[in-house]
């Protein structure tokens, strides 16, 4: 299935598989805060929802 | 309506919310597409081999590191000239993303370089501009972090934002400016004569399209992001107050 790379084959997978795990990670990294800051603001809403009456 | 309305907070989150996921699959789709037609269905090189896949990765980002600061300047300075704090949050929310852009494309150039240069690395003009760009976005997050007062922070970064363009700009003239480098002219040019040939241009425009819809999807939820963080922050001190 992988095309044959030839002798430039270890500079052309690590070239994907880095480039991929940057990408892949900084998506799961902008999501975890995107939803972490949801919640805060939830839970600080709740708050001032109590105390205000 | 006036495009100003949009730096309400709310109405940001109200607009682009419904927009976001489209972007988002949109995003996946272009660099799914282009990365598997660039990796398994494109031809290797006559002079550089199968290195030429590595095309489809380094120009985009290198393009994306290059443009996020561009869009931060033109946030910065609405900052700066009318005071939107949406702008200044979305400045700050795109620096990471343009961080990542240029490492991968630092680090996919030093790959692609070794086989071709034989060097990881040069003191090159592109390449040391682009190293600087590096530290200057590094440097515009620190700054961020390091400063309490998210307006007094807003306007420092905006400063070291309009300051480091000047390394922006460089990075991607420096090989117009100085013909000694080791790195080669725009691989992609509306000048059909200088672009580089249709079965490589095809799929590194869906990936390049990828990466910008990727940024822009990216962007926006950070944006959010910081929006949500700060309305938190502001509820929490008027309760303590």
């Amino acid at each position: 299935m992988i095309p044959d790379l030839g002798k430039y084959a270890a500079e052309v997978l690590s070239a994907y598989a880095v480039s991929l795990l940057l990408l892949l990670g900084l998506v799961w990294v902008s999501v975890r805060a995107a939803r972490r800051a949801c919640a805060t603001l939830e839970a600080v809403e709740r708050q001032k929802a109590a105390r205000d009456g | 309506m006036s495009i100003w309305e949009y730096a309400n907070p709310k109405k940001f989150i109200a607009t682009t919310t419904p927009v976001l996921p489209w972007v988002m699959w949109g995003a996946g789709l272009c660099l799914a597409v282009g990365l598997v037609w660039g990796f398994f269905f494109t031809p290797d090189d006559y002079r550089q081999g199968s290195t030429v896949k590595i095309f489809y990765l380094h120009v985009p980002s290198a393009m994306m590191a290059i443009n996020i600061w561009v869009m931060m300047l033109v946030t910065s300075l609405i900052w700066l000239i009318r005071r939107h704090h949406v702008s200044a949050l979305a400045a700050k929310a795109a620096a990471p993303i343009g961080i990542v852009m240029t490492l991968m494309a630092l680090f996919t150039g030093a790959v692609w370089g070794q086989p071709m240069w034989g060097t990881w690395w040069a003191w090159d003009p592109r390449l040391t501009s682009f190293l600087i760009l590096f530290l200057f976005y590094l440097g515009y997050m620190a700054l961020w972090t390091a400063i309490e007062d998210d307006d007094t922070a807003a306007d420092l970064t905006s400063v070291l934002c309009i300051v480091g363009s000047v390394f922006a700009v460089l990075s991607r003239y420096a090989v117009n400016f100085w013909n000694q480098g080791l790195h080669q002219g725009a691989s992609l040019s509306l000048d059909a004569e200088e672009n580089v040939a249709d079965v490589f241009w095809y799929p590194a425009l869906v990936c390049i399209a990828g990466f910008v819809l990727l940024f822009v999807g990216l962007v926006i939820l950070r944006t959010q992001t910081e929006i949500r963080l700060r309305r938190a922050r502001a509820l929490q001190a008027r309760m303590t107050a």
